[in-house]
C-alpha cells in the first residue's frame, strides 16, 4: 500500500522532471506510505512511490520493473491474487526477482497488455512505463478503492494518488472546478473523470489510460457492475439456483475473500467493528482465517443517538478479540475537520468521515497498518435505506392514488407512524414526488439528488452562472445500454455504486481517512468475484419485502449474535453541523463564514450563507439535539464550511509542501546521467 | 387578516429562514416542496410558525400537502381557518 506520482513529458521540448520537484511530489503523499521511498527517471518520465511496506518486506521496493528494465512500475494497493498469476506467468516463460505482487503487475502486463487488468482481483492505482515506446499506461482498480488523479498540459502529463502530489509543481494551476462544486451539492461528490480541481482529472474506476508519444492517448473502461436482464421468460431474475444454494456460496466466496485479504500480508491484519452485521461477519471470517490473537477497532460516540458500543462489546466478546475504542465528541469532529478536508481533496456534506480519521489514528498508534472493514455489503446487498424507499415508491407508483400503499413508508421511517399526523403528510407529499416517471433512470436516487441540489441555492451568482454555462456531466449520460433491462433494485445498486461508494464511502469515509494516518483498508464485500456474484443474484435475495440485506443475515445466522442480526439498520452517521455550532468552537469555524472570507472565497452568497449560520447558530447549542437543525440545514452548513475549507488549503495556500514533508530517496533508478538506452 | 397581509408574513418568514435573503422572492404558487425550497423538518418549523404566528391550532387531517404546499394553498387555509 503506497502513494504513487509522476511526470511524464510526451514532448521532447520539456525538459526533464527534475528530482527536486519528484522529492516534493513524494513528500506531499508521505502518510500514504512513510517507510520507503523510491524514484525512477530518464530524460521523459520520473515516477516516485512511497511505500506503506505490507507485502514482501525485504525486496519489494518501488519502482520494480521487467527482465530487461523496459517497463517500470509504481504502483499502490495489492493485488490479492498475485500468487497464482504468478505460477501462470512463470508456466510462459517470466521470471521474477521478488515475492511482491507489484512485480506480477508488470510481468502480467508484458503478457496480456490491457487485458491483464481484468484478470486482477485487487485494489489499485497504478502507473507503468513503457520507457523504448515512451508509452505511459494509468489504471484503477474495479471500484475506485486506490486513487488517481492525473492532469496534462502542453505535452505534459502529472498524475498522483492525490492531488496534492500534482499542486506540487508550482506551475500547475490550481483552481476549483464549478462543476465538481455542482456535482457535489447534487451526488454527495464530485463523480470521475470531473474533480473539484479545474484541470485535475479523477481517473475512472476500472480504467485504463494509455499516453503515447506525439500526443495520441486512449481510453478503455474494463469493467462495469453488471446485474441480469429482465426477460418475459424469466419474470425478471434467473432463478438457477436456489436461495439456499446461494447462501452456501456466497458464504465461500466471502470466506475466502476474507482469508486472502487476512492471509496476504506480511504484516498482521485487524478488523473494524461498527456493530452492525457487515463489519461484524468479515470480522469473524477473519478470525478463522489466522490463528492467535485477533485485534479489532471500534468508533464510539458521546451522542448516544449515534453509538453503537453495546453491539460492538456483544461482538468483541463473541470473537474475543483484543479490542480497542475511541470516543468522539462533537467537539473533536470540529478540531480536526480542517485535517480531515485535506485528506478528503473533496467538500464533503456530511461530517462522517471524521470519527473515521480519528479511528485509523487509533490503528495507526496501536501499531497496526492494515484493517478489513466491512465496506461494499450495503451496495452489494441492498442495506440502504435508498433501495427500500426506491421500492416502496415503485410499488406506489402503481396506484399514485393509494392511501394504503405509502403506509409502508411507517415500516421504514418508524419515526413518522411514531410522530404525530403533524407532517407526515407533508413527508410523504416529499417522496410522492417525480413518482410518475417511475420506470424511467434515476428514479430510486430523484428524491436524494433534487434534496441536495436544493443547497445550490447557497452558490454565489458567479458560481451559478459558471455552471449553468458548463456543461456538468451527470451519471445518467453514460449508462450502460441494458440499463433500463434491469430489476429496479439493479438500476438502484448501480447508480449507487457510481455516484457514492467509489466517490464517496470508499474514498472520502475510506482510502482517505485510512492512507491519512498510513492504514491500509482492505474490503471482502469488494472482492471481485463477490461482486459478481451478488450482482448477479435475484434482486429477491437481496431485499425480500423490505428486508434488506437478506441473504447475508442468512449466513450471519448462528455466526454472530441474533441481537446484531436483527437490529433495525443503523446507518452510520456522526453528529454534522451541531459540531460546528458549540460555544467553544475552533476560531476556523466563525472565519470560514465570516463576511469577509466568504467574499473573497467567492463560491457561496454571502448573505445567504451568513443567514443559514445565524438560523443554525440560534437553534444549536451544547447539547442540542442533531434533529433541530434540518436536513437541509445540516447538509448546507457542512457543504458550504467544508468548501471553504479546502478552498483555503488548496487555493489560497497550496497544501502541498506541509512542513515536515521533505524526503530522501531510499531507491533510486536514474537514468538521466547514464547512457540512454 | 387581509390574505396579503398573510401572503407577506408568511413570505418574511421564507425570507428568513429559508430562502436566507431579502430580495429573494417565491412563486405564489411554487411547490415549496418540489422545489426543495423545504424539506420534511423544514415543514415542521413552517407549521410552527404558522401556528404561533397566526395564533392557530391545526387539526391531524388538515397537515396534508393540499394546505401547505405553496404561498397561494397556506394563504387560502389560514384565511378559511381565521375566518377571513
Amino acid at each position: 500500500m503506497c502513494g504513487i506520482a509522476g511526470i511524464v513529458n510526451l514532448s521532447p521540448a520539456h525538459d526533464p522532471p527534475s528530482l527536486p520537484l519528484l522529492r516534493a511530489m513524494a513528500g506531499s503523499i508521505r502518510h500514504r506510505g512513510p517507510d520507503e521511498f523510491g524514484v525512477y527517471r530518464d530524460r521523459y518520465a520520473g515516477l516516485v512511490n512511497t511505500r506503506l511496506s505490507i507485502v514482501d518486506l525485504s525486496t519489494g521496493q518501488q519502482p520494480i520493473a521487467n527482465e530487461d528494465e523496459s517497463l517500470w512500475i509504481v504502483f499502490n494497493g495489492e493485488i490479492f491474487n498475485f500468487v497464482e498469476l504468478r505460477v501462470e506467468l512463470e508456466s510462459h516463460g517470466h521470471h521474477f526477482r521478488t515475492h511482491s505482487d507489484t512485480e506480477v503487475i508488470v510481468h502480467a502486463y508484458e503478457q496480456w497488455g490491457d487485458d491483464c487488468f481484468s484478470r486482477f482481483n485487487g485494489q489499485w492505482a497504478l502507473a507503468l512505463w513503457e520507457c523504448h515506446k515512451r508509452r505511459l499506461i494509468l489504471s484503477r482498480d474495479r471500484i475506485g478503492v486506490r486513487p488517481l488523479y492525473v492532469s496534462e498540459k502542453n505535452g505534459k502529463i502529472w498524475f498522483g494518488s492525490e492531488v496534492k502530489a500534482i499542486f506540487a509543481d508550482p506551475s500547475v494551476e490550481r483552481r476549483i472546478d464549478p462543476r465538481g462544486l455542482d456535482q457535489t451539492f447534487t451526488y454527495w461528490s464530485s463523480v470521475a473523470p470531473v474533480s473539484v480541481f479545474s484541470g485535475v482529472e479523477e481517473l475512472p474506476p476500472a480504467s485504463i489510460r494509455v499516453y503515447e508519444k506525439e500526443g495520441k492517448k486512449y481510453e478503455k473502461i474494463f469493467w462495469r457492475p453488471s446485474y441480469p436482464v429482465i426477460t418475459a421468460g424469466n419474470g425478471g431474475t434467473r432463478k438457477r439456483m436456489s436461495m439456499n444454494e446461494a447462501t452456501e456460496i456466497l458464504r465461500e466466496k466471502l470466506m475466502y475473500a476474507t482469508k486472502l485479504r487476512m492471509l496476504r500480508a506480511d504484516v498482521p491484519v485487524g478488523s473494524y467493528l461498527s456493530g452492525g452485521i457487515d463489519s461484524s461477519l468479515i470480522a469473524w471470517m477473519g478470525r478463522q482465517a489466522k490463528e492467535g490473537t485477533f485485534r479489532t477497532f471500534s468508533i464510539r460516540f458521546e451522542d448516544s443517538e449515534y453509538d453503537e458500543t453495546r453491539f460492538q462489546q456483544l461482538m468483541a466478546s463473541r470473537l474475543d478479540s483484543s479490542h480497542s475504542d475511541i470516543v468522539v465528541k462533537r467537539k473533536d469532529i470540529a478540531r480536526i475537520f480542517p485535517e480531515v478536508i485535506a485528506h478528503t481533496e473533496r467538500p464533503v456534506l456530511r461530517t462522517a468521515p471524521a470519527p473515521l480519521f480519528l479511528l485509523s489514528s487509533l490503528v495507526h498508534d496501536s501499531g497496526f497498518k492494515c484493517v478489513l472493514t466491512g465496506e461494499g455489503a450495503d451496495e452489494m446487498l441492498a442495506g440502504y435505506d435508498i433501495f427500500r424507499e426506491a421500492k416502496i415508491r415503485h410499488f406506489w407508483s402503481k396506484q399514485p392514488g393509494s392511501k394504503i400503499r405509502p403506509m409502508l413508508f411507517d415500516r421504514l421511517y418508524p419515526y413518522l407512524a411514531r410522530s404525530p399526523q403533524q407532517g407526515k403528510g407533508m413527508a410523504l407529499q416529499f417522496w410522492k414526488r417525480g413518482l410518475e416517471r417511475a420506470g424511467l433512470p434515476g428514479f430510486s436516487h430523484e428524491p436524494r439528488w433534487t434534496t441536495t441540489s436544493s443547497l445550490k441555492r447557497f452558490f454565489s451568482d458567479e458560481i451559478r452562472s459558471a455552471v449553468s454555462s458548463e456543461n456538468v456531466p451527470s451519471p445518467l449520460e453514460s449508462l450502460p445500454a441494458e440499463f433500463s433491462r434491469w430489476d429496479p433494485l439493479a438500476q438502484a445498486q448501480f447508480l449507487e455504486v457510481v455516484t457514492l461508494l467509489s466517490t464517496y464511502i470508499i474514498s472520502s469515509q475510506g482510502d482517505r481517512m485510512l492512507m491519512a494516518n498510513s492504514v491500509e483498508g482492505r474490503f471482502p464485500f469488494l472482492d471481485s468475484d463477490v461482486m459478481e456474484f451478488c450482482n448477479q443474484l435475484p434482486a429477491e435475495y437481496k431485499l425480500i419485502g423490505l428486508d434488506e440485506k437478506h441473504i447475508l443475515k442468512k449466513i450471519a445466522k448462528g455466526i454472530i449474535p441474533d441481537e446484531i442480526i436483527n437490529r433495525p439498520k443503523q446507518p452510520y452517521r456522526a453528529p454534522d453541523a451541531v459540531s460546528f455550532l458549540v460555544p467553544d468552537a475552533p476560531e476556523y469555524v466563525g472565519q470560514q463564514l465570516s463576511e469577509n472570507v466568504l467574499a473573497k472565497t467567492g463560491i457561496f452568497d454571502v448573505k445567504a450563507v451568513r443567514g443559514l449560520y445565524e438560523k443554525c447558530r440560534a437553534l444549536g447549542s451544547e447539547t442540542a439535539r442533531e434533529g433541530v437543525l434540518s436536513n437541509s440545514d445540516n447538509m448546507a452548513l457542512v457543504g458550504i464550511l467544508s468548501t471553504q475549507l479546502l478552498h483555503t488549503q488548496f487555493i489560497d495556500q497550496n497544501i502541498s509542501h506541509p512542513p515536515g514533508g521533505e524526503i530522501e530517496f531510499t531507491t533510486t533508478v536514474d537514468r538521466l546521467s547514464a547512457p540512454s538506452h | 387578516m387581509l390574505q396579503e397581509e398573510i401572503g407577506k408574513q408568511i413570505m418574511q418568514f421564507m425570507r428568513k429562514n429559508f430562502l436566507f435573503d431579502e430580495k429573494k422572492t417565491l412563486g405564489e404558487n411554487e411547490s415549496l416542496i418540489a422545489s426543495g425550497v423545504i424539506d420534511s423538518t423544514g415543514i415542521l418549523e413552517l407549521i410552527s410558525f404558522l401556528e404561533q404566528n397566526f395564533n392557530l391550532k391545526f387539526e391531524d387531517h388538515e397537515l396534508v400537502a393540499e394546505n401547505f404546499d405553496s404561498i397561494e394553498q397556506i394563504k387560502k387555509f389560514i384565511s378559511k381557518k381565521t375566518g377571513n
